[in-house]
């Protein structure tokens, strides 16, 4: 049995402790917004927050999140999908298949938190999440949306 | 319908939408609200209720590529609708069937959703628009004649009377359609034809849409599996026992001749039983193949007279060729390739002795239909395919359904258990239908004045419909897919060079590798043998590359007028910022016309790829903003395919198993796109895959001018650039 708080709901789930965050997200908590696309930490679209951290779940087994601390997924973002990542999103229409975005949501809000005014380089340095139907370019787009209208 | 059906659809529904955690697992069956006390439709592909809102049914696929929204667009303009108010669903395939296929061809592949279906779902919206005025006409004792219908408002003009569609919606559906209808001209158009926004952007964004991967039934577990890694190899036996007992696991099963699969309460306990399985494969006869031996067997087709396939043949290009002058040979190669799709292969699927229901993200609903009700071994009438939106498809999910094939088998094996299976990445790169190896021997020889006079496309390798559609081989066993690009005239894959003596030919050999259709098919490899090559040519006359090109282009107009509106929007004629050099590309696919111009730098033996210009001519277009995604899109496939991609073989299987070792391009990688659509009118060409081709070659080109080494071979991460 473990604790985790997730969006600011503690839960306790009955998992093996070395159950990766991702899994006890999707098939305990029904939180299906995180995505499996590697389970290796490449592809990051199973990216969630860990104290604001972006964090690949994929990899980060159960037994290593503490109840304290506070996982927070696509879901939990925003109360109606009103952040500014999602606004800007939106805005642009950057997904296509929408399967590796809500990764790339997470890793940019974790971004745009840190860093106010993100280069391109730093863009290139911390979204290095896989996209095949190629958003790259919107994502970008969107991210320094986001920055201007936060 | 049965009962059983009956009950699993409404379970589905209701048990689906239970909250765990304070969050809604709501998941919308298609047609799941048409089933209730709802308006009925107007016609198949329109569906009006009291509110006004338009349900607008689409049959092909979303997955990624926008079609969603632009086969609604033309539903919509004919419909003279609202387009706020356009909501759209998806018809199921076993509803196709009963009702004699009325929605048409599931099938979205080959970029076809909307340049295959346009006229009929624009006939569609016309009818019910017929429908809905007859129907306000009739209410108001006026002839038909004297309403006309916008914006989901039906005015009488004569009386400036007004109703709304969803006021007659119901009275609509009992008008007699009308036998024909007449079409907007495309200059007309108001909703099609305009940048609008997608209408499935919205939950993509917050975790409320669900892919096949997130589907949940009540009472449903989950399956993990694991196929022989060897090609062609069987399952010999497991040791079930081994892991019975372990957390969640309720079965270990033989899934068929090659896979076995272990179902648990959940997916992770089911795979991690599945790691722990004792397994032994009977490899069978291949694993001496690899790539070393498949590379030997496409290098003796290309010298070879066995089994080779003539595509294009005109004048006398080997006697042109012998006779000398200035020859000119090279020999390219392309690799094997993974689709890759972000979400990994899955279906759920429930199994009963009278019903079988599967939900699948696919990309050709028909097939699933048919696969699923052989698997399951009921009458097709007996099953459905629930179409669920699909995290990529690039052509994996279309012609290979084996994911439903096994999904069904599992839980025929489990009677009245939804079984959800999903495939680990490892499972999804060593068991694709991969993008098949070719190697190319091009010969030309150009005359004293450096034009070309006679060329010999001789291409080696792997034919995809042999062993995936082998119905579609020409009579004399030729692949005509092999050709694509390469044609002699024609509408979808027309050479765009007019050259005297010219033979393109095939020989065919297949290595025991599964090839697949993969977003471009075979214009990919033939676009980078031929526009590589004629940057060749053109140096080797000593000749601009745009210029000896356009030499050739003379009776291929649509061709030309692509390559130069990229070579005016790159600056072909200017000088480009210092240690930038450009190359150029152009083919046809898919019927359009495409062309890019590739900015790139080379220094210390590391490429940068500064900008892309591309342009497309489809046609008509439906979405501009659409197609610039798509275009945009084709880069990232093209260029990951061009830098990184290459699957190979040891010992009969894929060495790759995951990204970490089949890389793709990422954020750092990605150049500027610019994207001109300039649509010619007349005709209606693709737009999901033909922009692909000419990604590589453009770049190759522009690092040949940047470093004077000529890539032959794909993925440039093998080749060191610095060694020039």
């Amino acid at each position: 049995m473990a604790r985790i708080t997730v969006n600011g709901i503690p839960h306790d789930v009955d998992v093996e402790p070395e159950t990766p965050l991702l899994w006890v997200l999707r098939e305990q908590l029904g939180l299906t917004g995180t995505k499996y696309g590697c389970g290796v930490a490449e592809c990051g679209a199973c990216t969630v927050h860990v104290d604001g951290a972006a964090t690949r779940s994929c990899v980060l087994p159960i037994s290593a999140v503490e109840p304290g601390q506070n996982v927070t997924t696509v879901e939990g973002l925003s109360s109606d999908g009103n952040h500014p990542v999602q606004k800007a999103w939106l805005a642009l229409d950057v997904p296509q298949c929408g399967y590796c975005q809500a990764g790339m949501i997470m890793a940019a809000a974790a971004l745009i938190a840190q860093n106010k005014a993100p280069t391109d380089a730093d863009i290139d340095a911390e979204i290095t999440n896989i996209c095949r139907c190629g958003t790259y370019n919107r994502v970008r787009a969107a991210i320094k949306r986001a920055v201007e209208q936060a | 319908m049965n009962a059983i059906a009956k009950l699993s659809r409404r379970n589905f529904i209701v048990g689906s939408t239970a909250t765990i955690g304070g969050l809604s697992l709501g998941f919308c069956v298609p047609f799941a609200e048409a089933a209730g006390n709802l308006p009925p439709e107007v016609n198949a592909w329109v569906v009006v209720r009291p509110d006004d809102t338009i349900v607008i049914r689409i049959a092909r696929s979303e997955m990624g590529q926008g079609s969603l929204t632009g086969l609604a667009q033309l539903v919509a303009e004919e419909l003279e609708c609202d387009w706020s108010k356009v909501t759209t669903e998806y018809p199921s395939p076993g509803q196709n069937l009963a009702r004699n296929e009325v929605w048409g061809d599931f099938t979205t592949t080959g970029s076809r959703a909307i340049r295959r279906s346009h006229e009929y779902v624009r006939q569609g919206g016309a009818a019910a628009r017929e429908m809905l005025i007859a129907a306000a006409a009739e209410q108001w004792g006026v002839p038909a004649r004297e309403c006309r219908a916008a914006n989901s408002v039906i005015t009488h003009q004569p009386s400036g009377r007004t109703t709304t569609y969803g006021k007659v919606a119901d009275a609509a559906a009992r008008q007699t359609p009308p036998s024909e209808v007449k079409l907007k001209d495309p200059k007309d158009w108001n909703i099609a034809g305009q940048p609008l926004h997608r209408l499935d952007t919205a939950d993509k964004l917050t975790g409320k849409q669900k892919y096949g991967i997130d589907l949940v039934q009540p009472g449903m577990l989950n399956a993990a599996i694991r196929a022989c890694p060897v090609f062609g190899g069987k399952l010999a036996r497991f040791d079930a026992a081994a892991v019975q007992t372990m957390p969640g696991v309720r079965k270990v099963l033989q899934v068929d001749e090659t896979a076995v699969a272990v179902v648990a309460d959940t997916w992770w306990r089911a795979k991690t039983a599945l790691d722990a399985l004792p397994i032994t494969w009977d490899e069978g006869s291949n694993t001496g193949v690899s790539s070393a031996s498949i590379a030997e067997l496409l290098a003796e087709g290309l010298e070879s007279d066995e089994r080779v396939f003539v595509g294009t043949s005109i004048g006398d290009a080997r006697g042109v060729i012998a006779k000398g002058g200035k020859v000119i040979t090279a020999t390219y190669a392309f690799p094997y390739q993974n689709h890759a799709t972000m979400e990994p292969m899955n279906a759920t699927a429930l199994w009963t002795p009278e019903r079988c229901d599967v939900w699948a993200p696919t990309q050709s609903g028909g097939l699933s239909l048919q696969v699923a009700a052989e698997a399951a071994g009921l009458p097709i009438e007996q099953c459905d395919v629930h179409k669920v939106h699909l995290g990529g498809g690039f052509g994996r999910r279309g012609g290979f359904q084996d994911f439903v094939r096994q999904a069904v088998t599992i839980a025929k094996q489990m009677p009245g258990t939804p079984i959800k299976l999903i495939w680990s990445r490892e499972e999804d790169m060593l068991h694709g239908f991969y993008h098949p190896t070719t190697q190319c021997k091009l010969t030309g020889v150009l005359d004293e004045a450096g034009s070309l006079t006679g060329f010999h496309m001789r291409i080696s390798g792997q034919s995809i419909l042999t062993s995936a559609a082998p119905q579609r081989l020409r009579d004399d066993g030729s692949d005509p897919l092999v050709f694509q690009g390469l044609a002699n005239g024609g509408d979808e894959y027309a050479l765009g060079y007019t050259i005297q003596n010219l033979l393109i030919d095939h020989a065919m050999r297949n290595p025991p590798v599964p090839p697949g259709f993969w977003r471009g098919v075979n214009l990919n490899q033939n676009a980078l043998y031929l526009e590589c090559f004629m940057d060749e040519l053109a140096h080797a006359a000593g000749q601009d590359p745009l210029a000896f090109r356009r030499k050739l282009m003379v009776d291929h107009p649509k061709h030309l007028a692509v390559l130069e509106a990229v070579a005016e929007r790159i600056g072909w004629n200017s000088t480009p910022p210092q240690g930038v050099h450009r190359g150029l590309a152009q083919i046809m696919g898919f019927g359009s016309y495409v062309a890019a111009a590739a900015e790139v730098s080379v220094s210390d033996g590391q490429l940068r790829i500064h900008r892309i210009v591309a342009a497309t001519d489809p046609g008509h277009v439906v979405n501009p903003a659409q197609i610039e995604r798509q275009v945009e899109g084709s880069f990232v496939y093209g260029l990951s395919a061009c830098l990184y991609g290459e699957c190979t073989v040891k010992g009969g299987r894929m060495e790759q198993e995951n990204f970490n070792t089949y890389n793709v391009m990422r954020m750092a990688d990605m150049p500027r796109v610019e994207t001109i659509v300039m649509p010619s009118g007349g005709f209606w060409g693709g737009v999901g895959e033909p922009t692909i081709a000419v990604a590589a070659p453009a770049v190759l080109n522009a690092v040949f001018a940047a470093t004077g080494k000529r890539i032959r071979r794909i993925p440039l991460a093998n080749q060191d650039l610095g060694s020039v």
